[in-house]
């Protein structure tokens, strides 16, 4: 049986040099952060070099894809939420494409290592910390203290909310990367289920069917769950945004 | 299993690959790079253009919009002044048939008073002539009736009488 955790796999391509200690190195995943970005160029420039009035399909996925993060972060955040328009259409087109190519196979998904979700995670959660104190000051503290609780269960409520806001980046982070991580292993073992059951001769050929046909719907659900789990990442950033924007509850 | 680089631990047991510290280097100066790179293009390409594509859609379209009203609207003004028009070339229509009709009907009033007058004028000659023309007439039958009685009384009484005496009688003769 294939191991399923092969493909997660980061494999160098070329060694570039030592920041202290440690390897920089061009790998497998630089490689698809790479195709991920040329995919999106492509897409949002090449798409509408024409600039049609009435737009062809590949405009028209690049204006559709304006418009939903837009309003996404629009319905969310309010007006002054679009200042951040470029960070969160930057952040829903890098998941988004990553986890499609990552569907492909024998291509690698750049968005099912923990490091890059974190890393995308922690980016918002300091842009919403410095964006809070630099716009609100003080009463950024104001997100912490809801209105309307009884003064005798307000200390808990505050702990509870600083321990809610404090733990975002590792919720944030933790459920794209599980989801990715997840759906791409189910893939993999039910997909190795058929070369398996493929080998035991003619029954195992009909027993074949069965998980192969379990492969096609799963595609098919991992391609619901690679937009869902950009989408669920670009509204929270526009939750945590509208937060730093709004602090009062 | 391949064995790449990063997969073997310094320990030799193999690593669940995304919590495998050493690659997070690496992964992390690429990411930076490339997201980096990736907000460079979404801000000042992407968006500025997708923006203006839409924005310029917009606008278009509500000029089109407003273009569209402009021209009913003027439309519309165009039929009510037409039907305007036609309301007013129809009364005056009217106004000028009545105005017609009304002079015909004076000429020929006046044509008939005319005439009539003229007819009149001359009835009343003709009956003046015809009452002279009695007269003359009644004063011819009195001198013959006088005459006449004259030479009857001249043949019966072998005398003429007194032309006065006969003038009178006939006169009262006529009378009766």
């Amino acid at each position: 049986m294939a191991d399923p955790i092969h493909q997660f796999e980061i494999t160098k391509i070329a060694t570039l040099g030592h920041i202290g200690g440690h390897e920089i190195a061009f790998t497998n995943s630089a490689l698809f952060m790479a195709i991920t970005v040329v995919g999106i160029w492509a897409l949002l420039i090449g798409g509408s070099t024409r600039r049609a009035m009435v737009p062809g399909r590949l405009q028209s996925i690049a204006e559709l894809s304006y418009e939903f993060v837009a309003d996404t972060l629009n319905s969310t955040a309010g007006k002054e939420g679009m200042k951040f328009f470029p960070l969160v259409f930057t952040l829903f087109m890098f998941i988004l494409t990553a986890n499609i190519i990552g569907l492909i196979p024998y291509t690698f998904t750049v968005t099912s290592h923990i490091i890059i979700t974190a890393c995308m995670a922690l980016m918002v959660f300091f842009t919403v910390l410095f964006y809070g104190f630099y716009k609100n000051g003080l009463k950024f503290f104001n997100l912490f203290v809801p209105h309307g609780i009884p003064i005798f269960v307000l200390p808990l409520i505050v702990i509870i909310e600083v321990l809610s806001f404090l733990s975002r980046p590792l919720s944030h982070s933790v459920r794209l990367f599980a989801n990715i991580l997840a759906g791409h292993i189910t893939l993999k073992v039910f997909a190795s289920f058929i070369t398996l059951l493929g080998g035991l001769g003619i029954f195992g050929i009909f027993g074949a069917a069965l998980p192969l046909g379990l492969v096609v719907a799963l595609t098919a659900l991992e391609l619901l769950v690679a937009f869902l789990q950009a989408y669920v990442f670009t509204i929270l950033t526009c939750i945590y945004l509208n937060d730093a924007i709004h602090p009062g509850h | 299993m391949a064995t790449g680089a990063h997969t073997e631990h310094t320990g030799g047991k193999p690593l669940f690959p995304p919590f495998n510290k050493e690659t997070f280097a690496s992964q992390l100066v690429w990411f930076a790079i490339f997201f980096v790179a990736l907000y460079v293009i979404i801000s000042k390409l992407a968006i500025p253009r997708l923006g203006g594509i839409i924005e310029a859609r917009r606008g278009q379209v509500e000029g089109d919009l407003a273009e569209a009203n402009r021209l009913k609207e003027q439309s519309d003004a165009a039929l009510a002044a037409y039907e305007k028009s036609l309301a007013d070339a129809r009364t005056r229509a009217q106004t000028l048939a009545n105005e017609t009709r009304d002079t015909l009907n004076a000429q020929a009033d006046e044509a008939r008073k005319k005439l009539e007058g003229q007819l009149n004028a001359k009835l009343a000659e003709a009956e003046k002539t015809i009452a002279t023309t009695k007269t003359s007439a009644m004063s011819n039958v009195q001198g013959i009736a006088v005459d006449t009685a004259s030479a009857i009384v001249q043949r019966l009484l072998g005398t003429a009488p007194a032309s006065s005496a006969v003038e009178a009688a006939v006169a009262d003769a006529l009378k009766r």
